[in-house]
């Protein structure tokens, strides 16, 4: 029996989330509002002009063919992204639990790329695979015979930027995977060995299913990490080039609002960028989270 | 008793003595800039030197990032109405201030505090891009730069080429030859690299040649204007450079300077273009091979020679401060345009001097002959007064069109698009964009 508490004020509870109302209002709700009203405006930077302008924004927006292969691109890279770095770190995960001896040490040193800035990985990344200076570069050139070029082709620069994002994701997802076997009981994976099943079915039917709930969760962050935060990889790798094969959504409402100072467009893809990720979470949780057993 | 009594009167004696300004606080002259590290320190030795040299105002420099940044900052100040006096705005953003409606241009603000500015003494090339259509000078020139080109002498001399002229251009076709000579006796791996190539190669190449970049005079006669890059002469420049590209003549580096740059440094290219304010980059960077400076190459058969085009920034005034402070403001403009400040500027940062008595006295004193360098790019702007053409572009959303024409340009190196599609594309995409902006302000 579960001991609950019952408070007899009507009010206490609201007055209890209220500072949290509060900060959700002041930080997410009126921002949003804001660019969602700034989107309807052509306005000048200063704000001394300012004109409604119904939907020319978006219009402008879903006519100009390179946004819509902009969107295309930020779905491939986040697609991408996910996957490498998901399978990756199951992968790393399921073989640093079976490891006996220096459990923790391996552990520790595998989380440590997710300290890293995002800012930094990129330009190590870069320093790897610059086709003038970078080691990998150069190796790939001599040994491999490809002619790598991120500074010149769209396709290069792709793979490097979702290797830089998804490196340091895979640390994360690695923490979350690991997390998960340890709460598996020990004793199902012990019956189905003793009925005969290889490790790798014994991964399969029970420890995957099993992990299902880490599993979703992490799809959904790892979407969202690459909607967002990859940001800084892409300003110091590729500034969204060349040929604009590397700007997601997120660098160009960066380039158009801080640096174009266009602010109706880049408040209009915005909220282009937020429905998007609103649906996406939605469609998630709706036909991902149904395969997903929660209980153990 | 008495010695304090004596105290009291000394003081009584001292305030009748003395006007009460002398006590009085300077007032303070707010300046926000983008110059840090080296630039940095040398913008505060000028601040410096005007507040020492005297007691009614006091000028505060604050750096508040890079060029991006420093402008938000005074976007967002602007309108939660606590602006500096003084924005530096690099030249980009110059359509977007000049419309802003929250400047009060400096040709007036001159005039309005009684200070007499002869504006012919000052190097036209660099004036005229902060001007009206009317030749008024809305800003304050401040950090201006022009492109160059540079080169591997040592490879030069390994080929048995002669050193190029500091003063008189080569032809394209002449780099083409030079190129092929370094290329094929694998003296050189590629031929050329080029830092910012919206800037270089069709920017200035428009200018140097008297080629319009977009209509209406380059958009100082109306937001109605259209780009016309797509015109034969820069698409036959184009396709030059990507037939260079295909033989190792030229090699695309990346669209800003650091890649072209390391490039250059590590011996992979002979040639490279980039603005002004590589000579000092190189002089620190490069020790193991002797370099050199040239002017931008131009066409064969050019009749008349243009002035190249700057880049850098310029400083506004904005609106809302009182009569006393813009007084002030007048007083540190013209201290910043004076000789002694424009000789230590362009020695320390390698950026022009802005006025002709500045660098004809540097000439005087012999300094282009110890650092001849630094003349290069100064004889190339000064070549000839600018036409309307030449003068400077005014283009609003010039960021985006910069990188609408980076983006197209990257198609044509990496074979995607041809020239003449990549620059059609490039005019029909940066036309949206000025187009969005007109609206904005009809």
């Amino acid at each position: 029996m579960i001991k609950r508490s019952f408070f007899k004020s009507k009010y206490l509870p609201y007055l209890l989330i209220f500072p949290q109302i509060l900060v959700t209002l002041t930080f997410f709700y009126w921002p949003a509002v804001q660019g969602l009203a700034q989107s309807f405006f052509l306005s000048d930077p200063f704000g001394r002009q300012s004109k409604f302008v119904w939907f020319y924004n978006y219009i402008e927006l879903f006519t100009d063919p390179l946004y819509l292969k902009s969107i295309f691109t930020t779905f491939a890279f986040s697609l991408a992204v996910a996957a490498v770095s998901l399978s990756l770190g199951l992968f790393i995960a399921s073989m640093a639990n079976r490891a006996l001896r220096a459990k923790a040490l391996v552990r520790t040193m595998l989380i440590w790329p997710y300290a890293v800035a995002p800012a930094i990985s990129g330009i190590m990344w870069l320093f790897l695979l610059h086709p003038s200076y970078g080691i990998v570069a150069l190796g790939i050139k001599e040994w491999i015979g490809v002619d790598w070029n991120p500074v010149l082709y769209g396709s290069d620069a792709m793979v490097m930027i979702v290797m830089a994002s998804a490196w340091k994701q895979i640390s994360y997802n690695f923490v979350f995977f690991m997390a998960g076997m340890q709460a598996i009981p020990k004793s199902l994976i012990e019956a189905a060995a003793i009925d005969g099943a290889s490790p790798f079915k014994r991964f399969w039917f029970i420890t995957f299913p099993l992990l299902s709930p880490t599993f979703f969760f992490l799809t959904v962050m790892n979407i969202i990490y690459s909607f967002f935060e990859t940001f800084g990889i892409i300003h110091t790798v590729t500034q969204g080039g060349p040929g604009g094969s590397t700007n997601i959504l997120v660098y160009k409402v960066y380039q158009d609002g801080f640096v174009g100072l266009n602010l109706g467009s880049s408040a209009a893809q915005s909220v282009v960028l937020m429905s998007l990720i609103i649906v996406i979470t939605f469609l998630q949780f709706r036909f991902l989270e149904k395969k997903v057993q929660y209980g153990g | 008793m008495k010695l304090s009594k004596l105290f009291v009167f000394l003081i009584i004696a001292v305030c009748l003595v003395f006007p009460a300004s002398v006590f009085a606080k300077p007032i303070t002259i707010n300046w926000w800039h983008a110059m840090r590290s080296a630039r940095g320190e040398v913008v505060k030795n000028m601040i410096n030197e005007f507040n020492a040299s005297q007691s009614e105002y006091e000028v505060v420099g604050t750096n508040k990032g890079n060029y991006d940044e420093t402008m938000n900052a005074g976007v967002a100040a602007f309108r939660a109405k606590k602006q500096p006096h003084l924005l530096q705005v690099f030249e980009v953003g110059t359509q977007t201030m000049m419309l802003s409606g929250a400047i009060y241009p400096v040709f007036e603000l001159m005039k309005d505090a009684g200070i007499d500015v002869d504006w012919s003494r000052y190097l036209q090339a660099v004036l005229s891009y902060y001007m009206n259509a009317d030749g008024n000078l809305m800003s304050m020139p401040f950090n201006s730069s022009t492109p160059i080109m540079y080169y591997n002498a040592d490879m030069f001399k390994k080929a048995g080429i002669a050193p190029l002229s500091k003063s008189e251009p080569i032809t394209w076709d002449e780099l083409g030859e030079i190129t092929k000579k370094l290329v094929e006796a694998k003296i050189a791996p590629t031929g050329m690299v080029t830092a910012w190539q919206s800037w270089t190669q069709i920017e200035n190449y428009s200018a140097i040649h008297n080629i319009a970049f977009a209509s209406k005079a380059n958009g100082y006669e109306g937001l109605d204007c259209q780009l016309l890059i797509n015109n034969p002469q820069v698409v036959k420049h184009i396709t030059r450079l990507k037939s260079w590209a295909d033989d190792n003549r030229f090699m695309y580096g990346g669209q800003k300077y650091q890649g072209p740059k390391s490039e250059f440094m590590a011996q992979n290219a002979a040639f490279y273009i980039d603005s002004i304010s590589g000579i000092a980059k190189l002089k620190k960077g490069v020790k193991d091979f002797k370099w050199d400076a040239a002017p931008l190459p131009v066409e064969a058969g050019t009749k008349k020679l243009q002035n190249s085009i700057i880049g850098g920034a310029s400083l506004w005034v904005l609106t809302g401060h009182s009569k006393e402070e813009y007084k002030g403001v007048a007083a540190f403009l013209r201290f910043l345009a004076g000789n002694e400040m424009q000789e230590y500027w362009h020695k320390e940062t390698g950026y022009f001097p802005i006025t002709i008595d500045a660098y004809e006295s540097l000439k005087s004193k012999g300094y282009y002959k110890t650092d001849p360098l630094q003349e290069v790019g100064i004889s190339q702007l000064n070549r000839a007064i600018p036409t309307k053409i030449s003068r400077g572009l005014r283009l609003g959303y010039f960021v985006q069109i910069r990188n609408i024409i980076n983006e197209e340009l990257e198609l044509v190196w990496s074979g995607k698009k041809s020239p003449q599609e990549a620059l059609d594309n490039a005019a029909a995409r940066s036309n949206i964009q000025l187009r969005t902006f007109e609206k904005t302000y009809e």
